[in-house]
């Protein structure tokens, strides 16, 4: 009733007439239009000196164009082909690895039947994801420390890991792990908070095993979120991390360690190279958007049912 | 009588499996919670104790020396009073900034929403990245200046698309027309109906906000090279990452270096438990709402 009153209504006035009645709400957008046009836009537009050389006294357009020069010099520099092995491994790697976890987690503690223990679980699960990545890098400095730190009183050694190569993908999945795949459980638990009772208690009398309940009901119901949340991964695949890594990177691991968002990082805000920088980060972006679109593509041959955006 | 039928009907495989679930997650706690314990119980013990491995599961010689360390490194204490700052002012920001676009974008009939949409979402998707962003930063003045730290961040669009999606699910659509038939604007609908409504999703947002500014250090290391201003996480970076002990301890310490050195190993500890504990504080009493407002934005992303 109410919803087709309010559809009349508003077809009853014209576009002007809406306009002018809604003047507040266009003067509530005022803010954040004008922060997102002057933070986000003219950044945007300010890739553009990717393909200058960046004079400050020059600006955007006053600088020299130059072309493909910075990525040729990226190309060419001597560390190239490992940055780019080693972000798309890392990420490769992190993804195989954590993505799954969040959805056995959330599989798991979903069939809890006590509420105050499922509760309790969930609590002590978020805690990571509320800590922030500078105290995570702390800790794992300290656990990995040679002398005295938990791992090595654990196992009775005194291996300086973070010093190396062949340890740093390690270190960086399985603190992530730790971080993020509590926190990860939220979209899943959503999901299967919505399955209807009916379908538990009719699996139950057939005499369904819970083991049966999770791969016939649940698994089944929370597939299309899983295929959306691998989507929305890969389309982050190349910005994986950089703080973690900035972080834990020492000389003596970077034969791993050494990814393209913080030579971006180390160029661009520490050498003041702003061009080159730039380009390099816009190459990392291109990257990043065509395995947005083949990720896509085969997710949706997966699965009918969703389409993203 | 109807609780020992259901525990009949369920059988003996549902109890076992239930005690396997439990096993399994107590397991998962364990991993979890642990590293945390961990530092606790290393913070409040003899530093000695806790590299020879004596502190798996209870303190050494229980001391607070190092918590009074922490707070008597002025370089520290400023960062901690920093982060109070930032965390309080973006947070108040980010959330005003986030209602005052996600409530326009709810109105169906609103001429311009689906351009108005689009044309946020796409900065969830693509940016300028780290330099362009820097160099307009640095244009508009604000090197060095606290609100480097909550303007370029905008909006938050994926939670704005959330507080959306709750405007236009979870709010009752007949109050807000009662109130407008009454002669109520936008704005006062807005504060009168709205916000007041809208207090769980509000929680959360308030709560994801002070996380984030409470945690963040990167920004900072970009925008404020000013010792003076840097905020908590970015102070311990030179305690924890590079392992350095401030000068205002050198000099606060006459026992020389061997103590000296026992107190760089318990700030470590004590420094982490005081940049994580707030955070660990506030999150669970909003934790029931998580899970809602996920759900509320996950209806039409």
């Amino acid at each position: 009733m109410s919803k087709s009153k309010a559809a009349a209504r508003a077809t009853n006035k014209s576009v002007s007439q809406r306009i002018r009645a809604y003047w507040q709400l266009y003067l509530m957008l005022l803010i954040p239009v004008v922060l997102t046009v002057i933070y986000k836009y003219i950044p945007m537009y300010g890739i553009q000196i990717a393909f200058r050389n960046y004079k400050a006294n020059r600006g955007y357009l006053g600088s020299e164009w130059v072309g493909l020069q910075w990525f040729e010099r990226f190309f060419k520099s001597p560390n190239c082909v490992r940055m780019i092995k080693n972000t798309i491994l890392l990420s490769f790697y992190s993804l195989l690895w954590s993505f799954p976890v969040p959805i056995l987690l959330a599989l798991l503690i979903n069939q809890l039947r006590f509420n105050k223990f499922k509760r309790t679980v969930q609590t002590v699960l978020y805690a990571p994801h509320f800590i922030s990545t500078m105290v995570v890098c702390g800790m794992i400095r300290i656990f990995l420390s040679p002398s005295g730190g938990l791992i090595n009183l654990i196992a009775g050694t005194n291996i300086d890991f973070l010093s190396q190569s062949a340890a740093f993908r390690t270190i960086y999945i399985v603190s992530g792990i730790w971080q993020d795949a509590g926190w990860g459980i939220i979209v899943y638990m959503a999901t299967l908070a919505n399955i209807d009772a009916s379908h538990y208690e009719a699996a139950r009398i057939d005499g369904a095993s819970m083991f049966q309940r999770i791969r016939f009901i649940d698994f089944p119901e929370l597939l299309p979120q899983i295929v959306l949340m691998l989507i929305m991964s890969a389309g982050n695949l190349m910005n994986v991390g950089f703080e973690k890594v900035f972080l834990l990177q020492t000389d003596l691991n970077k034969a791993t360690s050494d990814i393209i968002s913080v030579f971006v990082y180390q160029q661009g805000i520490e050498n003041a190279k702003y061009s080159y920088s730039t380009a390099i980060s816009l190459f990392n972006t291109a990257v990043n958007i065509i395995l947005l679109v083949v990720v896509n593509k085969l997710a949706s041959k997966l699965s009918e049912d969703v389409s993203f955006v | 009588m109807g609780k020992k039928k259901a525990g009949q009907l369920r059988g003996l495989s549902d109890r076992t499996s239930d005690i396997i679930l439990v096993a399994l997650c107590l397991v998962v706690v364990f991993l979890v919670a642990y590293p945390l314990y961990y530092v606790l119980i290393a913070s409040v013990s003899n530093p000695y104790d806790v590299y020879a491995g004596k502190t798996f599961l209870l303190p050494s010689e229980f001391t607070l020396n190092g918590y009074k360390a922490v707070f008597a490194d002025k370089n520290i204490f400023t960062g901690f009073l920093n982060s109070i700052k930032y965390t309080v002012i973006g947070t108040i920001f980010s959330v005003v900034v986030l209602y005052l676009a996600a409530y326009p974008l709810s109105i169906k009939d609103l001429p311009g929403r689906t351009f108005l949409s689009i044309f946020f979402i796409i900065t969830m998707y693509f940016g300028g990245g780290l330099i362009p962003t820097y160099l307009v930063v640095k244009q508009t003045g604000l090197i060095n200046n606290m609100w480097a730290l909550f303007l370029p961040g905008g909006v938050a669009v994926g939670n704005m698309i959330i507080v959306r999606n709750f405007f236009e699910n979870s709010i009752p659509k007949e109050m807000v027309e009662a109130a407008e038939i009454d002669g109520a604007s936008k704005w006062t609908t807005f504060l009168k109906i709205i916000v007041p409504l809208s207090r769980s999703i509000m929680a959360v947002m308030v709560v994801f906000s002070m996380v984030a500014y409470w945690n963040d250090w990167f920004t900072a290391l970009i925008y404020l090279p000013g010792q003076e201003k840097a905020p908590l996480p970015l102070v311990l970076r030179n305690i924890l990452i590079k392992s350095s002990a401030s000068a205002s301890q050198a000099s606060t310490i006459s026992g020389g270096y061997a103590e000296l050195n026992k107190l760089t190993e318990m700030i470590k500890f004590s420094s982490i438990m005081v940049a994580a504990a707030p955070m660990l504080v506030i999150y669970p009493f909003v934790q029931k709402y998580f899970e809602k407002g996920f759900m509320a934005g996950a209806v039409k992303g």
